[in-house]
Formats: structure tokens, C-alpha cells, sequence
């Protein structure tokens, strides 16, 4: 094929989903000329799944993802159209936002938001070639034939590439909701040694709405008080929709069994691996098949459409079976189904290919980031995208790359397990994941983050300014409150009594009584009078700062073990055979992964800490004789 | 924060001195706590560099007589303040102060861990790295073995057992907190603490354990008391089956401590026959005599030796006081002549066995005797105790993170507070077997849990 010059950028982005997104925009914002590629622009920043953001652990990286700059969270804050906060009474930890999202809305938001970055160009082109020198990216091509020199390509292809849809018996290819699938780049990337493997994912049916009868299902509404994913959106906000909750039964279970062989999975036709948090309603029988009824959710796609998502029954039963099977659901008798459920298989790469910067190990200027590193989610996928598109610009720019630890955020614990110890089927983030997570609150991200994404360049002045400011309110205020003392008064112990808790007889520190389990900072209001007027967020900060000291002590002390050894880097490519004193199993599973710190060596499962001590020797040794 | 850590840190085999080093910030703090110096200065206001005498204390009984030598960072092996206590060299009396030190809060240093921190600290030079590397291999390999054996072993079933049930505690509560839209039954608190409680029981008796445990494995320590001449050194014999102390007729013959180590059915017993308890005004025995005091007070099992022939004495008044409260099984010798004792025995002392020693008869009775005494009777050598002390160590952290975890409960704390003490549990329990916490809860998860969308 006749290949013809076209441009020069510093940054390509392949895939405009929301790692694409996030890396483009980050990349643009500091600077660097950028083309952020995608096989069609009416698909960009598309919600091919379920029609929502946030969630356990997925709130904590938007809210991340926004401390350090990212659009994630202004575009669901602008777009959102029932908001809820979870896990409310399980602990500041586990606190966790989500919104449903107009689908659309959110596409056109995120659109006409790339289209006004100056150093942006958006381009509908199908990436097919990448061109490699000595090692190093130098440029990528289009199925038309256009070479783009670059100095960096970040590859965030989703499961467009090399997808291939399953329902039933039936396997075609194609990407998601009716795009085409991308061809040609997976041979390319291969031939450049990158190691790529395939996974599989799948989605439940939309459906009419007038052919649901809501009067037999639960309805679940938003919180009444709404607090957005960024720091700059500004209220009010309202929930403009509800959502629904229906049950499967008997009916639809043995409707599901009787026709398994027909399941291009347990057909066998399916080989890919599916992610285990994401089960399909067939896998939900199958290995559950003591649980009388699975839940599903039904949710709006969209105020300019009557269509509705089924959460939880997704499906790749041929669409015979799945229109049998959901009719027999309690309300959806007469269900009208306008997108059947699938699976779609797709190609991605290991992770452990990569440095945690998101930058291939074997090819220099080369990123990865979202579904293409093995990940599952929006959220993921926009964390990724969000540091490839920092770390482009930085090495463009002669810096050092981002590498968060993992005990600043949910971001730096999602890289640093995708690079330490891969994955063998589509990762998602869980509070489960972190160890820090006492620390990495949702509600402090802004404190974690937001001075990083100064300093990168990613947060203006006047959102620092208010940052400061923010911080400063909590500082003097929490000094108040643990200076302050409380008198004993009928009143306070009647209250005390009312909630349960013993009464005082002498004077105590407000912090004192916020640290009982029992009350709250807001809820001592009326027995603090010299408590100033202040923003919710800032008492919030307060009151989480007093009550849980004794494990935010605790947790930093370990964050502070672990930083000592993340110290210690260890250069690339490292043969560990040299090292005297490791173990055969320590050898192969450090070759392979090629830690750049002692820190994330130890991580690695089969690597134990005699072996740490015999690595640090010989590093020390290293450093002696090279000097 | 740097754990404090210590080890036993001169070769385990019986020698004259050994040391048990203690590294890290709270190395002084640990070392106060075991170590009581004759001069009253505790170690914190000693300088660095200096020495103390002082005694070895498990709380307020006497391990030993020692030396604590303290090093104020950065002037030590490790560059972090370092106490270094030396003691008698036996193996039994090493591996119990290294216990107390332990048990006063430091964990058991890992192979190679005190040179790793010296390197940290700048505090090494290459030629003293290298020579430690065929250490630091050795003890890999070994450390290899043992984890092999110990995965075949009950032991590491059991421990198993109770990490399976911490990871099943914490999997439920991690399944809540990260699928709270999931159609599942909500989690009662008391369940949770059930679970931890029921983890924390079965770890505790397992550390309770470990001491018979370690008795089978390490020996019993047995001293013989008695008058002079009844025959301790008789009994001795009989029971080791070869001439090991010099038996005479003279009274006080034996007097410094003999040991022995003897298999008495499937018990191994660690022997020491002591210079009788007995006032002397010979200087010489007076020193023996001192010993075996001493011994007698650390001593896992007393063999009490009476002369069945004999009616008793003042001296036996005496001896019985000093034996009050330890462990003491009375054996009555010389059965041949005449047993004018056994009766009037049994109204001082739980057990009484009657022996010839010269005959050698009654060493059948006397093993099922020490068996039942001290609960070993259902225990064989192969059980759960193969217990090493970093297994102990493991399960005193979890024990430890346990019991926080339930103050965690019973403080009124939300389940992500739960939930992350529990996973301090787990995690010292795993790291016996190198897997990693999260791992396994994510694991659990998915596999006891229908959730996702």
C-alpha cells in the first residue's frame, strides 16, 4: 500500500473512549501538539455499557482523575441524571458516588469539550501501522495510508480491536453498538514484539420503555443531597430520573439452563477470558445455582430516549433464548428488546509489558492505557489514559515520569498492580485492592492529588488558590475543634442519653465527644457556638481527621515503610541471574517483570524477603564497582 | 516505621555465650523489659557503647544471669539502636530469653534482615556484604525446607484453617462494601466478630500449644532435685541406660550440673542432675548448689528424687517448700529395700512414681507418668508442633492483630476499620505461605459471591 506523509505531532492517541480522552487531553494541556484518533467521532467518549460513572472504588478514581486535572468528572457532574452515594454508614473508606448518565449528553459534553482544546485535532482515522526506529516510536499510520510522525502513540483501543461479537450460535465481526471493529494494528503490534492476548467482556439488552410495567417493580431514587464528582462543579444539582429493580425467577433460570448448549461459552465457541466480577446471567446459574433469583436494575439511557439498560443480566444466549428468558422477569411480559445482549471477544496486551510510567519496556515513546492493558471500566480506562497522556508529555518535555505510590491513590494501586502482577482476566477496581484505603478516601482526593496536578501542570491557579484555601479552613478548624472545650449542660446530656452515649461531668474537648462512634461533628453544632460558617466538605474533613487518627497514624507509618524501599531503583533490563543468593523462583518471576524499585519486587507472589535482602547486596555491589 | 527486630545472633549449638541482638527504634524499650541491670540504671539512660550485668527476667521470675551492651544509632552493626544480651550459652535458655524478647514486642528478624538494615544505614562495607551472601543463601535454603515440611505438616493445616476463616470473615465484608447493590443478605455485625473471635481462640490455643509442642520437639527440661545420696544420679543412669554421673556413696559427689539428653518413649527429656539442695559450708559445692536453684526454677518438669527407705526429714520440709508451685513429679527410689513413703508423698505432690533405679525398674511408669503430667499424652511427635519460631512469631502478629480487630468491633468503628485490622491478621498468617492478602480476598469474592452487573 502507497504510504503518504501527513503531519507531525508530538502525541497520538489511538481510541477516543474515555482513556483516549483523558490521555489526549492531559497531553494537549501541557503542551504538546496532539491527534487523537477514532474509527468514528459520533462514538467518541461512547458509554458502550452500562449508562453510568462511579461506583465502589470507580467513585474514588473519578474523583482522582478530577484532583489531577481530568475531564472525567466535570463531563458525568454536567451530564449526571440520578446521584447517589454509597455505602453510606460502612466507613469513610468505602463511601463511594455514582451517577447515572445520559449517554449521549455525555458524548456530545465530551465532544464539543476536545474540540475547544487548541492543541488538540480530532481525527476520524483508523490507526492500522505502527513505525518503530532502533527501539523507538517514530510514527503511526492510517488505513488510508497517512503517515503521522510522532514522538509518542498512546494505544487505548478498547474492545474495537479485533473485536468479535457472540450471541448464541451466531459470531460476527465488530466493535461495540454497531461500529466496526479495528484490523490490521494487532498484526503490527505483534510483529513489534508487544505480547498480545485476548479477552472477552459482554452487555445486557436495551429495551423499550413503555414495555415495562413499573407498577410491580422497586423504585430506587437518588440522595437527596448531591455532591458532584469535581471540584469546580458548582450546585444545585437534581436528580432528574429513577432507576428500577426486578428479579429473575424459577421460569427464568430453567428457560436459561435448558438451552446452555446453545451459550457460545459453554458451546465452547468462546476462549477468551471473561472477567470474573461481571458474570453473565448464564454464569450466575450455573455456579449459583442455589440462589433463588438474581437482582437487575433498570435504568434510563437518556433523557432524549425511551431506551433502558438491564444491569446485571448481561448475555450472550442467542437472542431466541433471551427474549424468552427476560419475558418470564415479573413486569417485563410484554418487554420489547431494541439491542439484544452480546459478548465481545477483543484483543489487548499483558500489562507486565509495561513500566509503570505506561510506557512499553521493548518500544521508547509507546504507551498503553485502559481496556488495551487488561482493564475493565470507564473509571480504570480514564485513570490510565489520564497518566499515559502525563507521562507522554513529560518525557517529550525531557521530565521524569509520573509514578504515583500506591499509598497516594487508587490510581497509583491500579498501575502498580497491573505492571507487579498482571492480570488474567479484565481487572476492576475494588476498595478490596488497597491496602491504604483509610487513606485514599474519596472525600480527601482533592488533599492527595490536587498539589501534584498543580505542579504537573494540570490544575490552574485559581482552582489552587481555592484548593489552599479549602485546606486551610480544615487546618484552623480542626485546631478549634481539639482546642475547644465543652462544658457539661443538661442539654449536651440529654443529647449524649438520646444517642446512647455516657453523659460528662466535667469539661471536655470538642474532639473528644466527635471521636465517639455515636455522634458527629454536625450533630454537636448546637452545643459549639463559636463554631464558624463553613462549607459541608470542610467539616466533613474534620470530623474523618478526628475520629479515625489512630488508623490514619497507622496507615501512614506503613505507607512510610513501603516508600523506603521504593527508594531503592533497580536499572532496566536487569538480569537476575547474576544475583547471588536468589532463589530459582525469585529468578524467573523478577525476570519477568522487571520491578523498577525494590518496592515492587517484594510485591511480586514467590518473591520473599531474603530474597529482597540478597537483591538490595547486590544492587549496593552494582553501585560500588560502577563507580 | 521500622519494626524493631531480634534474633538470636551466634550460632544455635551449645556454647559458652550466646547473644540475642535487638535492632530498631524500640530496641531499648524491648530490652528493658527483659533485662533488670544490678546497678539499677536502666538502659535507656546508658550511653552508647556501655555495658551492663544485670538479670535475664521472664516478668518477675529469673531466666538467667547476662550482659546488655546498648548501641545508640548510628553507631552500630545496623546504624538503628541495637541491645545486644548475651547469656549462658545453652540452647534452652537462648531460645527463651530470644521468647520474652519477642514477646516484649519485637518480631523475629528474617534472614538477613539485621544486615539488610546495616546496608540501609550506610553501615556495611562490600567485603562484609559478600561474606554475608552464602549466609543469607543458607538460611534460604533451610528456610525452603522448613516451609516445605511445614506444608506438609498438620501445622500448616491448621494455620490454613484459621486463615481460611479470617479470609472468609473478610471476604464477606469486602464483598458488602465493594457490591453494595447486591441482592445479598446484610452482614450482622456479631457474625463478623464471631468469626474473628473464633480465629483469635484457635490461634491462641495453637500458641499454647506450641509450648508442648516445643517440648517434644526441643526436649523437656528436667532437672533431678533431691537430697544427697538418695540416688539422683542413679536415676539418671537408668534412664540415659550408661554411666554418666560419678555415683558414690559420699553425699555432694555431684556438683556442677551433668546434662543429658535422653528419649524416654517418644519424650525427649533435656536432663540435668544437680548437686543436691542442700546448705553446705563447702564453698565448691556452695556453687552447685546455687545452680541447681536456679535451674530448678526455669525447669519445665522437677523430678523430686526421695529415698522410699528413708522417713522423711527436715531437709525434705525444706525442699517441698522450695517446690511449691512447679512443675514436680516425686520419684521414689529403691523400692527394693523398703517404700515407707510413697503414702505420706502422695499428700504433698500430684504424682508420685516409685522406681528402682538399680533394679531399673518403674521407667515405664515414670515416661506415662511425665506424659500425663504435662498433658503430652495425646500427642505424638509428628503432630501440629513442628512449630518453628517464626511460624510463632506469625501467629503471635495475627494473634495481636486480632485481638485489635475485635477492640476495632467492640469500639463502635465501621466495617472499612474492621475489615482493614483484620487484613493486618491475614496478612501475618499468609506471609508463611508468600501469598498475598488481596489476592485472596478478591479471590474469596468471586468465588463465594454472585456479584457484578
Amino acid at each position: 500500500m502507497n504510504r503518504y506523509w501527513m503531519d507531525q505531532y508530538d502525541v497520538c492517541v489511538v481510541g477516543a473512549g474515555h482513556a483516549g480522552i483523558e490521555a489526549a487531553v492531559a497531553a494537549a494541556r501541557l503542551g504538546m501538539r496532539t491527534a487523537l484518533f477514532t474509527l468514528s467521532l459520533d462514538a467518541l467518549a461512547n458509554l458502550p455499557c452500562n449508562p453510568s460513572i462511579g461506583g465502589t472504588a470507580k467513585g474514588h478514581l473519578v474523583r482522582e482523575i478530577d484532583a489531577l486535572g481530568g475531564v472525567m468528572g466535570i463531563a458525568a457532574d454536567a451530564t449526571f441524571l440520578q446521584s447517589r452515594m454509597l455505602n453510606m454508614g460502612k466507613g469513610p473508606a468505602v463511601h463511594s458516588l455514582r451517577v447515572q448518565t445520559d449517554r449521549r449528553r455525555y458524548h456530545t459534553y465530551m465532544k464539543k469539550l476536545l474540540e475547544s482544546i487548541p492543541n488538540l485535532d480530532l481525527k476520524q482515522s483508523e490507526i492500522v501501522d505502527i513505525v518503530v526506529e532502533d527501539g523507538t516510536l517514530t510514527g503511526v499510520v492510517t488505513k488510508l495510508g497517512a503517515l503521522y510522525q510522532t514522538k509518542a502513540c498512546i494505544l487505548a483501543t478498547g474492545t474495537y480491536l479485533g473485536g468479535m461479537i457472540h450471541v448464541g450460535e451466531v459470531s460476527y465481526e465488530s466493535g461495540p453498538d454497531g461500529i466496526s471493529a479495528a484490523k490490521g494494528l494487532t498484526d503490527a503490534l505483534r510483529r513489534e514484539g508487544l505480547p498480545m492476548r485476548r479477552f472477552k467482556t459482554g452487555t445486557p439488552p436495551r429495551v423499550h420503555r413503555r414495555s415495562i410495567d413499573f407498577s410491580v417493580l422497586e423504585k430506587q431514587s437518588g440522595d437527596e443531597k448531591i455532591v458532584p464528582f469535581s471540584f469546580t462543579t458548582k450546585g444545585p444539582l437534581e436528580n432528574k430520573v429513577d432507576c428500577y429493580i426486578a428479579y429473575t425467577n424459577g421460569e427464568t433460570h430453567r428457560i436459561i439452563r435448558e438451552n446452555l448448549d446453545r451459550s457460545p461459552i459453554y458451546g465452547g465457541r468462546i476462549e477468551a477470558i471473561g472477567p470474573r466480577y461481571c458474570p453473565s446471567i448464564e454464569d450466575k446459574i450455573v455456579r449459583f445455582s442455589d440462589k433463588p433469583r438474581h437482582q437487575l436494575f433498570v435504568e434510563p439511557m437518556g433523557l432524549d430516549t425511551e431506551e433502558m439498560y438491564l444491569q446485571g443480566i448481561s448475555s450472550s444466549m442467542p437472542e431466541d433464548v433471551q427474549m424468552a428468558f427476560l419475558r418470564s422477569i415479573k413486569g417485563f411480559e410484554h418487554l420489547e428488546v431494541m439491542r439484544n445482549a452480546y459478548a465481545i471477544e477483543y484483543d489487548c496486551c499483558d500489562p507486565t509489558a509495561l513500566f509503570a510510567s505506561l510506557e512499553y519496556r521493548n518500544i521508547k515513546g509507546l504507551y498503553g492505557a485502559g481496556q488495551f492493558n487488561g482493564t475493565s471500566g470507564y473509571e480504570e480506562a480514564a485513570a490510565q489514559g489520564l497518566i499515559a497522556g502525563i507521562n507522554a508529555a513529560r518525557k517529550i518535555s525531557g521530565k521524569e515520569p509520573l509514578i504515583l505510590p500506591r499509598s497516594s491513590s487508587y490510581i497509583g494501586t491500579l498501575i502498580d498492580d497491573l505492571v507487579t502482577k498482571g492480570c488474567s482476566d479484565p481487572y476492576r477496581m475494588m476498595t478490596s485492592r488497597s491496602e491504604f484505603r483509610l487513606l485514599l478516601r474519596q472525600d480527601n482526593a482533592d488533599e492527595r492529588l490536587t498539589p501534584i496536578g498543580y505542579e504537573i501542570g494540570l490544575i490552574s491557579e485559581e482552582r489552587y488558590r481555592r484548593f489552599l484555601e479549602k485546606m486551610e479552613q480544615v487546618k484552623t478548624e480542626e485546631e478549634r475543634v481539639r482546642k475547644m472545650n465543652i462544658p457539661p449542660s443538661e442539654e449536651l446530656n440529654a443529647f449524649l442519653v438520646s444517642r446512647e452515649t455516657v453523659p460528662i461531668h466535667t469539661g471536655v474537648k470538642l474532639a473528644d465527644l466527635i471521636r465517639r462512634p455515636q455522634l458527629t461533628y454536625e450533630g454537636l453544632a448546637p452545643f459549639d457556638p463559636g463554631r464558624p460558617h463553613l462549607p459541608d466538605e470542610v467539616g466533613e474533613q474534620v470530623e474523618v481527621r478526628i475520629k479515625y487518627e489512630g488508623y490514619i497514624k497507622k496507615q501512614l507509618a506503613q505507607a512510610e515503610e513501603l516508600h523506603r524501599i521504593e527508594r531503592k531503583k533497580i536499572p532496566y533490563p536487569f538480569d537476575y541471574t547474576k544475583v547471588n543468593g536468589l532463589r530459582l523462583e525469585a529468578i524467573e518471576k523478577l525476570n519477568k517483570v522487571q520491578p523498577e524499585n525494590v518496592g515492587q519486587a517484594s510485591r511480586i507472589s514467590g518473591v520473599n524477603p531474603a530474597d529482597i535482602t540478597a537483591l538490595l547486596i547486590f544492587l549496593e555491589r552494582k553501585e560500588h564497582t560502577d563507580d | 516505621m521500622e519494626k524493631t527486630i531480634a534474633a538470636i545472633s551466634t550460632p544455635l549449638a551449645v556454647g559458652g555465650i550466646s547473644v540475642i541482638r535487638i535492632s530498631g527504634k524500640e530496641a531499648i524499650a524491648v530490652g528493658e523489659k527483659v533485662f533488670s541491670p544490678h546497678s539499677g540504671v536502666p538502659l535507656s539512660k546508658m550511653k552508647g557503647y556501655r555495658a551492663a550485668y544485670g538479670k535475664l527476667m521472664d516478668g518477675e521470675k529469673e531466666v538467667d544471669e547476662g550482659i546488655a551492651t546498648v548501641f545508640l544509632a548510628p553507631h552500630s552493626y545496623t546504624g538503628e539502636d541495637v541491645v545486644e544480651l548475651s547469656c549462658h550459652g545453652g540452647l534452652f535458655v537462648t531460645k527463651k530469653v530470644l521468647r520474652l524478647v519477642l514477646d516484649a514486642g519485637a518480631v523475629l528478624a528474617q534472614a538477613g534482615e539485621f544486615t539488610k538494615r546495616a546496608f540501609e544505614n550506610g553501615k556495611m562495607t562490600l567485603t562484609q556484604a559478600e561474606g554475608v551472601l552464602d549466609m543469607i543463601q543458607a538460611e534460604n535454603e533451610n528456610a525452603l525446607k522448613a516451609a516445605k515440611s511445614a506444608m506438609d505438616g498438620t501445622l500448616y493445616r491448621k494455620i490454613r484453617s484459621i486463615s481460611d476463616g479470617i479470609v472468609s470473615v473478610i471476604g464477606s465484608i469486602a464483598a458488602y462494601l465493594d457490591y453494595p447493590e447486591e441482592d445479598m443478605d446484610p452482614l450482622a455485625l456479631s457474625q463478623i466478630r464471631e468469626g474473628f473471635c473464633a480465629a483469635r481462640d484457635a490461634l491462641s490455643a495453637l500458641i499454647l500449644d506450641f509450648d508442648k509442642g516445643k517440648l517434644l520437639r526441643d526436649g523437656i527440661d528436667t532437672v533431678i532435685v533431691g537430697k544427697p545420696n538418695v540416688g539422683k544420679s542413679t536415676l539418671m543412669n537408668l534412664l540415659s541406660q550408661r554411666e554418666r554421673s560419678i555415683v558414690t556413696d559420699i553425699p555432694g559427689t555431684t556438683r556442677d550440673v551433668v546434662e543429658e539428653r535422653i528419649s524416654l518413649g517418644n519424650l525427649t527429656l533435656n536432663l540435668a542432675d544437680t548437686a543436691g539442695l542442700r546448705q553446705t559450708d563447702n564453698p565448691v559445692e556452695q556453687i552447685g548448689v546455687e545452680l541447681a536453684k536456679k535451674r530448678v526454677e526455669t525447669a519445665s518438669l522437677i523430678l523430686a528424687v526421695f529415698d522410699g527407705s528413708e522417713d522423711l526429714s527436715k531437709e525434705d520440709d525444706a525442699l517441698w517448700k522450695q517446690l511449691n508451685g512447679l512443675p514436680v513429679i516425686a520419684v521414689v527410689n529403691k523400692t527394693d529395700l523398703r517404700d515407707v513413703l510413697s503414702q505420706k508423698l502422695q499428700e504433698h505432690f500430684p504424682l508420685v512414681v516409685s522406681i528402682s533405679a538399680k533394679e531399673g525398674t518403674g521407667k515405664e511408669a515414670l515416661t506415662q507418668a511425665i506424659s500425663s503430667f504435662l498433658s503430652l499424652t495425646s500427642l505424638t511427635g509428628n503432630e501440629a508442633f513442628l512449630f518453628n519460631e517464626r511460624q510463632l512469631s506469625a501467629a503471635k502478629q495475627a494473634l495481636g492483630a486480632l485481638d485489635e480487630t475485635i477492640a476495632t468491633i467492640d469500639n463502635g468503628f465501621p466495617l472499612d476499620a474492621i475489615a482493614l485490622d483484620g487484613e493486618n491478621a491475614l496478612d501475618a498468617l499468609l506471609a508463611l505461605s508468600g501469598e498475598k492478602v488481596s489476592e485472596r480476598v478478591v479471590e474469596e469474592i468471586f468465588s463465594h459471591f454472585c456479584v457484578g452487573k
